[in-house]
């Protein structure tokens, strides 16, 4: 979706506020939100790309208006009484519905390491013929879809050349709405600083996307 | 600070579409500056939405115990160091980790989350790597742990690739006409390092110090390694 987390070649935003010796979490609740969210994932009621979603369907002002931690814990919240792990009512009051019944975490201490630390590979094993080679111009897609994209707007109906074939990976696109991992070739495409900002870049400088097969087309 | 900024949103909204882009830009520089100052709002809310998964048997508390732990001492910076240090002092591993990334990070016990497909991109002279995500904030966690603030927020994700060069000048890097900047924006599930120049002057020094002198910035490719100043203990 043409969203406001798709902020390549955006101006204005300001200058880059830099924190000497920063923390990894800023306070306590921070640590929380991303712990909650690496592990409630183990009950695959959502997927990274169904998540990343989440986080670009927030209102553009909250989008903007809220820490990068925030974002988080509105995602959470919204995913998991949108997948029926928990109710609106159970939110609002921090309490199990009465009568309900007690599950058993998949993730635990014991097996956090394996499971929550190491994420399971987009990578996909089928045999997948690739549409395009290295070396070859190609030409990407002018597209606006409304759902998950993982192409930019700074980077459509843009020419680049292929140069390098990552090989084959589930495509969020289909992914993160629950149609099928549609499996198929990311390539390093290669993009001229001046093909996507015109002159005033300079002519050696160099933009390098990773592109689905579904992306592209033959220049 | 929490009830001006949301009245200056509600604000906002009235505005012009050309002003709403100045000012939400406006709202996010804000957002970011006032990290440390946060309402005490989410905090609550985390202990309520914790306290409610817990009773419910959705998560284990211990665990996300385990998680914190992780990041917060475990994975970090320090391990993308590791393999800088290492590519400087053998050619052979630096050759084996620009050819395959994840074969050789493995080889020093690196992979997992976001980090399953890392690539190696070096610096040279002439040749300037930075990594980015404009879509979102795609990191190599395994070799750098959690990404600082300012690799999340719209100013660097919006300016690093139509202005990477005036990003870089922004830390202090000021790149010369003939060398080449590539900007790698994290798309897909690749993650990028940089892995940076060794610094001049630095022959003698064992691998070990040199891991030292790696920075978490300087594999984003926002600074270049420096040896410390002359008289500074090593």
């Amino acid at each position: 979706m043409n969203g406001v987390h798709d902020m390549g070649g955006e101006q204005g935003m300001g200058p880059i506020r830099y924190e000497k010796d920063e923390p990894v979490f800023h306070a306590r609740w921070e640590g929380r939100v991303y712990a909650i969210n690496r592990t409630l994932g183990a009950w695959r009621k959502w997927n990274l790309d169904a998540s990343r979603h989440g986080i670009e369907l927030l209102p553009p002002a909250d989008y903007f208006r809220m820490s990068y931690y925030e974002r988080w814990l509105e995602r959470l919240t919204n995913m998991s009484i949108k997948s029926g792990l928990v109710t609106r009512e159970e939110v609002e009051s921090g309490k199990p519905a009465s009568g309900s019944s007690k599950a058993v975490p998949p993730i635990t201490a014991a097996n956090v390491e394996a499971a929550a630390l190491i994420r399971a590979s987009a990578r996909r094993p089928q045999a997948v013929a690739p549409r395009f080679s290295v070396g070859q111009q190609v030409r990407t897609r002018n597209m606006n879809p409304i759902g998950h994209t993982r192409l930019p707007r700074y980077a459509r109906a843009k020419s680049g050349i292929i140069e390098r074939d990552h090989g084959v990976f589930l495509f969020p696109d289909t992914n993160a709405h629950f149609l099928g991992e549609k499996p198929q070739h990311v390539y390093s495409v290669r993009f001229s600083a001046r093909e996507l900002w015109g002159d005033e870049a300079k002519p050696q400088d160099a933009v390098y996307l990773d592109l689905f097969d579904d992306y592209l087309e033959p220049a | 600070m929490g009830t001006t900024r949301r009245g200056f949103l509600a604000s906002t909204a009235a505005a012009s579409s050309a002003a709403l882009t100045q000012n939400l830009a406006h709202a996010a520089d804000e957002a970011a500056h006032d990290h440390q100052v946060l309402p005490s709002d989410p905090a609550l809310r985390v202990k309520s939405l914790e306290s409610l998964l817990v009773e419910k048997g959705l998560v284990d508390p211990a665990a996300l115990d385990a998680v914190v732990d992780a990041y917060e001492h475990k994975v970090g910076p320090r391990n993308g160091a590791r393999v800088v240090a290492r590519a400087w002092v053998d050619p052979a591993y630096k050759a084996r980790l620009l050819a395959d990334g994840r074969a050789a990070l493995k080889e020093l016990g690196y992979g997992g989350a976001q980090g399953e497909d890392t690539l190696v991109v070096e610096n040279a002279p002439r040749m300037h790597n930075l990594v980015v995500c404009t879509l979102c904030s795609c990191y190599p966690w395994p070799l750098l742990g959690l990404p600082p603030v300012w690799y999340k927020s719209a100013p660097y994700r919006s300016r690093a690739v139509i202005d990477p060069r005036g990003v870089l000048r922004e830390f202090g890097l000021t790149l010369t006409d003939d060398v080449e900047v590539r900007v790698w924006d994290s798309t897909a599930e690749l993650r990028y390092l940089v892995l940076p120049e060794r610094p001049a002057g630095s022959e003698h020094l064992s691998e070990e110090a040199l891991a030292a002198l790696v920075t978490r910035d300087a594999m984003i490719g926002v600074a270049k390694v420096t040896l410390p100043e002359k008289g500074a203990q090593l």
